[in-house]
């Protein structure tokens, strides 16, 4: 597919992501990104042909313990009385849709938000309750045993070590103090990775990310509208996404077939032919550590199966050739669908040249992912641009 | 930005309680029967691209034909991942150290998650040979292969 008309990112805000948030309801978590969002552009809710059109949420009824999650949010984000719509996936996919909402002609300005709060509920249950209830459910999967057995066999196909993985999670956490959103920024050591309690082999504790809380919002619009409302607009020039078989079984889960067609995609609309070389900075949605490694290989930033000498040639560290993931990445704290919008924002703020002490100096093309369902199900890619 | 004022927080304890009766539906009630019945795995043949799939589901997922051709498969299979849960949570059927695999069946073209057993961390392997061991009493679920052990 190509574009004719560009899509433009126009202003971005996040919540500080917590452990817990228990002094904020869903409502409110989203009012602080979406009040933010609005003061950072200036835009209202006019419908005179300068405001926003509409409002795409990310929500999900388990984590929210509301069936229809999105009722509550319609006031917050502007969707009283206007058009307003769930996408219950990644949030990354919420700005895809917004994006197409654009390029359908049918709106010109469009508001996106994310929000879960992890605090308020057990995330292995509901992960659970997301495998299909008859042959996978109830064997008492979840997501973290699922991904141990991906990152299992990942490891053992390729050769990846233990200290590869940890290696992404050292980087994660020391890149996190550069991030004042971040949730656990830290100096850790590979020994202390590696020593940490065994949840799920080969997982540790520090092999996952921790419980978080929090909220990302951004708007999208259309070229002529998106050069009024900021001097620095982020075009998305390229978006794939894809989906791959949800039974585990069905897919061999060394590979990430459904994250090589999302990201052909994207750097097919984008033109970008060499993504190692061409695109400058990444911020990848990685649970676990071992899913940064692999992800790097199914976009395409080294051979299958390189994953884990990426990493050890420094190739994705600050001040590597393309560093992965500068904000900490989900390692450091992100709440679980918000993940990949989170993505966005900060590879926004990077090409705006806004990212403060984790700036990519001189970004000029960035690429955002987002991973969704067991063992990265679902893929979505985006390559922004200035 | 808000004005957060130092409020004491309520928290309200909730808890959502909803009954179910998942349909196995037209293949699956067949597969559970034959489970249940005769201790027989089945698996689903694609008559185009002949994938045999496990379990069994209506549509080929790559050609989108409709599978109706049932085979019979030995229950043996070979490991192609594990892991061992020492976590408890209350929806696991077994209490830790939990072994999980995903055990591609010969014939089949896909893999089959379940738990393992008669196992220790230390002997597990990628690779390894494993047979399906059945429930005495048998409910018609997937439970009713209590686990598989080695070879």
């Amino acid at each position: 597919m190509k574009m004719t008309e560009k899509v433009g990112i126009v202003g971005v805000a996040q919540t500080k992501y917590e452990e817990s948030k228990p002094g904020l309801r869903e409502t409110e978590l989203v009012y602080e990104v979406v009040e933010k969002v609005l003061q950072e552009t200036g835009l209202t809710y006019a419908e005179d042909g300068t405001g926003i059109d509409a409002a795409v949420t990310c929500c999900h009824d388990h984590w929210d313990g509301v069936t229809i999650s999105n009722w509550p949010l319609a006031d917050v984000v502007g969707g009283h009385n206007r058009p307003e719509e769930k996408v219950a996936g990644d949030g990354a996919l919420a700005a895809y849709y917004a994006f197409i909402q654009i390029l359908s002609g049918h709106f010109d300005i469009v508001l996106v938000t994310a929000h879960v709060k992890e605090s308020q509920t057990v995330k292995n249950v509901i992960d659970n309750c997301a495998f299909e209830p008859i042959y996978q459910r109830m064997l008492g999967l979840d997501f973290l045993s699922a991904a141990a057995m991906q990152a299992n066999r990942y490891m053992n196909r390729y050769g990846i070590t233990p200290e590869q993985c940890a290696k992404v999670v050292v980087k994660s956490r020391k890149n996190a103090k550069n991030n004042p959103y971040a949730q656990a920024p830290m100096d850790l050591s590979l020994k202390e990775v590696l020593d940490s309690r065994m949840l799920a082999y080969p997982l540790r504790l520090l092999d996952t990310k921790p419980v978080s809380d929090g909220a990302c919002a951004i708007i999208l619009a259309r070229e002529e509208k998106a050069k009024k409302i900021t001097d620095k607009p982020v075009w998305i020039k390229g978006i794939g996404s894809c989906y791959d078989a949800h039974y585990l079984g069905d897919r061999d889960l060394a590979d990430c077939r459904s994250l090589v067609l999302a990201a052909e995609r994207a750097y097919s609309m984008a033109g970008i032919e060499n993504p190692r070389r061409e695109i400058d900075v990444a911020e990848i949605g990685a649970e676990y550590s071992y899913q940064e490694l692999l992800w790097t290989e199914g976009l395409g930033f080294c051979s299958q199966g390189e994953g884990g000498r990426l990493i050890d040639a420094g190739v994705t560290e600050m001040g590597g050739e393309l560093p992965v993931n500068p904000s900490g990445g989900a390692l450091s704290g992100n709440p679980t669908n918000v993940v990949g919008l989170i993505r966005v924002a900060e590879a926004t703020l990077q090409l705006q040249g806004r990212a403060g002490a984790r700036q990519v100096p001189g970004a000029k093309t960035a690429l955002a992912h987002a991973a969704n369902g067991p063992c990265g199900q679902s893929h979505c890619v985006l390559v922004l641009g200035t | 930005m808000l004005d957060r004022q130092e409020e004491e927080q309520f928290l309200f304890p909730g808890r959502i309680i909803m009954q179910y009766k998942y349909a196995a539906g037209l293949v699956g009630s067949r597969f559970l029967t034959e489970l249940r019945d005769n201790r027989q795995l089945m698996g689903i043949r694609c008559p185009k691209c002949h994938r045999v799939y496990v379990p069994p589901r209506l549509t080929c997922k790559e050609c989108f034909n409709n599978l109706d051709e049932w085979l019979e498969l030995s229950g043996q299979g070979t490991l192609s991942s594990y892991t061992v849960v020492y976590y408890s949570e209350p929806f696991h059927p077994v209490e830790p150290p939990i072994f999980y695999g995903i055990i591609q069946l010969d014939g089949a073209d896909t893999g089959l998650p379940h738990l393992l057993g008669e196992v220790e961390p230390e002997s597990l392997s990628i690779g390894m040979r494993v047979e399906p061991v059945f429930k005495e009493k048998r409910e018609g679920n997937i439970l009713d292969i209590k686990y598989f052990k080695p070879l």
